[in-house]
């Protein structure tokens, strides 16, 4: 009664997809570049951090030097996550609920350190602090050091790390639009109390997603903080820095050690980012009800 | 990100260029001077040069990896697809020492490939190749969402019409990823070109040879020679963003055609 | 070309979308599939353009096998309810792109693909947007395009899916008529689907009405009005009043009541009286079977309608009656059917 099913199969190739040969190659191709470019690397890195032993290993880590620099990253990761927090929120805050002149130019000008080479930002530091820069003169009379000092160092890490927060929360916060703001103000809020009753609650999931980008990034920097910090060991070198200083003097297991803290900081990164993606598109799921 | 990087050229970058070479009062004949020098011209030759070409390979590899994550199934599928944004998370220091390491003479693919006679680490194929890899992330990122969404009657309408399958990818799939594809290309292109971390270790960094521009500012600066670095800076950014605004405006106008509204 | 398809079964998971459906069409006819969501209607067009397979059954095309083709080899015109046009291509593009995509053998050269779209374009009257993105139409004009890109490759059946769902009432209607002339135009054996039975009405020349994966009732316009063969079928198309009536010794009984109307060889039991709104005759208090007071009169066009308390069973129904005749709210109005199905109860 019924039609046998083999020549229903043979012309059933799903539309809407290419012959097993043309896939299995294209799949190939892309593991293949994938596991070159990117696996390899990876895995190069804790190689090299562990081919003299574990021993070896954290005998680097434990190293006075590269205690200094973990401390330096972690304190200037800190300052950055925290005025970026600041910054960023206002920002967004400002850019979503209200309307201005000139906020196109603000957006703008929240990605420039995103689009510019980080030696750049750099250099608009030393042209701004330094001995010949614009304030230069005066910092020195005043005998501040901003330049070839933390307090450099932090200010160029805050300024490349600027756009993470914002550009989190800017999407975000102009999808959830104003009403909600705008009835808890008919209902007699103050505008602080919107914001930490109201706004802030709606937005957590961004605010985490982007201090959690703001710190990656705030740890890793290298350019920026290359050119501004004068390299002086034990005092001005962050983690990136003193990895740079150790393989160039050819101590290779200390500057793989050092480079493999900072890339299980980064694969911690990706997998918490995925998780917050999650909630992030969960809630704007929800929202729209 | 398009729209922002071209107002970013018109509206910041220029003027801003435009005050540091005031600040330091330069004239156009020393700028010129600066510029032409064969230092200069070889680093800026360099680092457009190659990564426009690292940023074509993106441009290509980025869609096959994306073509095969989006629409095909296979084990490991989702974990490939989540280190891809691993150029992008990892600093660039240790993405510079690992890919060094990886291609050096005596490094686990550099050895190999020295068999073949060919040399990366060093040479301006290990920048090449550092370009690449801090690249891949954003063709596949931007292509990713568009790929996804692609309307599945447009291909059954292609398929009725009497398409076979390589009909309806290059003639009905393909052009509809246009804009995508140049948005990736240009933040890939914009990215290689001021990378510092991942190239330097790589590069062998030997002038007229294997230096890239953003460590020819690095050493003139540390030499005081401020003019010299700010200009090259200057050019940097006003290039960078003349070819971004041109590939926003090619973007632009294909956009028009492939928006459904 | 004739399509016959025969005892066709498609699941998904365990859902039976079709559940055994035979269906013949004859050459040069314009079939509707009418019926509500989940009928089956869409997952049958699509079996027979080759864009889905199904579990069991036959598809044939003039006594050929279609299920050894898949959709790019059966060369079957489809047009999409949201047009499915090339967006990057323009107007002229999309409807030669069937043409050119022919095999080497069989392709038109370019003089000749030229003349053909053109021929299309003058067909569907929109010569004039030849060189325009599809993003530069209205929905009816896009819907037109999608309907030459179809007919570009010579067809032998064309299947639309919904084709007038994306558009406005108004532009619905001018493309419904604007499809009948078409069809008598060229002719060629069509299948549209619908969930509109004023449209499907209106334009095919056999409705096949389609409820749960079944085919539920096969005739012309005029045979699906005037004699449904279910319940379902009289409450789909047209509009009708339902009483819950009982059958009992051969007489019809509503709330109590035994109504003056003959039973018809209606089986005993629990069953559904059907009768169109316009088909319940009004007449003075005590004229009718049915007594009941017009509560509200709502008058709209060419219609005047009463809703009207019953005084048997308490319900309320609604009765269309002709302008001439006066009709106000608190009148006792006595009712009697003209025309009526009487249908079992689970039918």
């Amino acid at each position: 009664m019924n039609q046998p099913q083999s020549s229903l199969s043979s012309a059933r190739d799903d539309l809407r997809t290419e012959p097993g040969l043309i896939r299995v190659v294209v799949i190939a191709i892309a593991l293949i570049f994938l596991t070159v470019f990117v696996v390899l690397p990876l895995v190069v890195v804790f190689a090299q951090a562990f081919s003299k032993g574990v021993g070896t290993y954290f005998s680097a880590l434990s190293d006075p030097e590269a205690l200094s620099a973990i401390r330096l990253t972690l304190f200037v990761a800190a300052i950055s996550v925290s005025l970026n927090l600041v910054f960023g929120l206002v920002a967004a805050w400002a850019i979503a609920k209200f309307d201005f002149r000139g906020k196109t130019f603000l957006i703008s000008l929240i990605d420039l350190p995103f689009s510019v080479s980080p030696v750049i930002s750099g250099l608009v530091f030393v042209l701004l602090f330094g001995a010949q820069g614009y304030w230069g003169p005066w910092l020195q009379s005043h005998n501040v050091h901003v330049l070839f000092a933390v307090p450099g160092i932090a200010l160029a890490t805050v300024f490349v790390t600027f756009p993470f927060v914002a550009r989190a929360l800017i999407p975000l916060m102009q999808e959830q639009g104003t009403q909600e703001e705008e009835a808890a103000i008919s209902l007699g809020a103050s505008g602080l109390q919107t914001f930490f009753r109201v706004t802030l609650p709606n937005i957590k999931w961004g605010v985490l997603y982007g201090v959690l980008l703001c710190n990656a990034r705030a740890m890793g920097e290298f350019g920026a903080v290359s050119v501004v910090s004068g390299h002086i060991r034990g005092e001005t070198n962050t983690m990136p820095l003193l990895v740079e200083i150790l393989y160039n003097e050819y101590q290779f297991v200390s500057s793989f050690a050092i480079a493999s803290l900072l890339a299980m900081l980064a694969l911690i990164t990706l997998v918490a980012k995925t998780i917050l993606e999650r909630h992030l598109d969960e809630g704007q799921l929800s929202r729209d009800d | 990100m398009g729209l922002t990087l071209t107002w970013l050229s018109v509206i910041i970058l220029i003027p801003l260029a435009g005050l540091f070479l005031k600040t330091f009062e330069l004239s156009l004949d020393q700028f010129w001077g600066i510029l032409l020098s064969r230092r200069t011209l070889h680093a800026l030759r360099i680092s457009f040069g190659l990564a426009f070409a690292a940023a074509s390979v993106n441009l290509v590899m980025g869609m096959i990896i994306v073509w095969a994550l989006v629409r095909y199934r296979f084990p490991g599928r989702r974990l490939f697809d989540a280190i891809v944004d691993v150029p992008f998370a990892l600093p660039t220091a240790v993405a510079g020492i690992a890919l060094t390491s990886l291609f050096a003479q005596k490094g686990w693919l550099g050895a190999p490939l020295a068999e073949l006679g060919i040399k990366v680490a060093f040479t301006p194929v290990g920048i090449f190749v550092a370009m690449i890899f801090i690249g891949i992330p954003f063709v596949v990122r931007t292509v990713q969402p568009v790929l996804i969404d692609l309307d599945v009657e447009i291909e059954e309408a292609a398929a009725s019409l009497g398409a076979n399958r390589w009909h309806t990818v290059s003639k009905v799939i393909l052009p509809s990823l246009i804009p995508a594809l140049l948005t990736g290309f240009a933040l890939a292109f914009a990215r290689a070109v001021g990378e510092y971390g991942s190239v330097i270790f790589i590069a062998g960094n030997l002038p007229n040879v294997s230096e890239i521009a953003p460590l020819l500012i690095v050493i003139r600066l540390s030499e005081f020679r401020y003019a010299d670095a700010t200009a090259i800076a200057v050019v940097m950014l006003v290039a960078s963003f003349l070819i971004i605004f041109a590939v926003n405006r090619l973007q632009r106008w294909a956009q028009t055609r492939i928006s459904a509204q | 070309m004739t399509i016959e398809v025969k005892n066709i079964v498609k699941k998904f998971g365990t859902f039976a979308a079709l559940d055994g459906v035979d269906l013949k069409v004859a050459s040069g006819e314009l079939v509707a599939l009418l019926g509500p969501s989940g009928s089956g209607k869409t997952t049958l067009l699509r079996i027979i353009a080759g864009l889905d397979w199904p579990d069991a059954g036959e598809v044939s095309f003039d006594g050929e096998n279609a299920l050894a083709h898949g959709a790019s080899e059966r060369h079957v015109g489809f047009v999409f309810q949201h047009y499915a046009l090339f967006r990057h291509m323009t107007v002229f593009e999309n409807v030669a792109f069937g043409l050119r995509v022919q095999p080497r053998a069989v392709r038109k050269d370019e003089a000749g693909i030229r003349a053909r779209v053109k021929e299309l374009l003058d067909l569907v009257q929109l010569d004039w947007l030849s060189n325009r993105y599809p993003s530069e139409l209205s929905g009816g004009q896009r819907q037109r395009i999608a309907l030459a890109r179809a007919l570009a490759i010579e067809p032998r059946i064309l299947l639309l899916d919904e084709p007038f769902g994306a558009l406005d009432a108004k532009v619905r209607k001018e493309l419904r008529q604007w499809l009948r002339s078409l069809h008598h135009e060229i002719n060629v054996t069509s299948i549209f689907v619908t969930h509109d039975q004023e449209e499907a009405l209106e334009v095919a020349n056999r409705v096949v009405v389609m409820d749960k994966g079944r085919i539920v009732q096969i005739g012309t316009p005029g045979e699906v009005y005037d004699n449904p063969a279910t319940a379902f079928v009289h409450g789909f198309i047209g509009e009708s009043i339902m009483l819950p009536a009982e059958v009992r010794d051969g007489c019809v009984r509503l709330g109590g009541k035994t109504l003056n109307i003959a039973a018809d060889g209606a089986p005993s039991g629990a069953s559904k009286l059907f009768v169109r709104r316009h088909d319940m005759q009004v007449g003075p208090a005590g004229s009718g079977t049915l007594e009941g007071a017009v509560r509200h009169v709502r008058t709209f066009g060419p219609i005047q309608r009463a809703e009207v308390a019953l005084s048997e069973g308490e319900t309320f129904i609604e009765i269309d009656v002709p302008r001439d005749r006066e009709i106000r709210t608190g009148d006792i109005v006595g009712l009697q059917p003209r025309r009526y199905r009487i249908f079992a109860a689970q039918d």
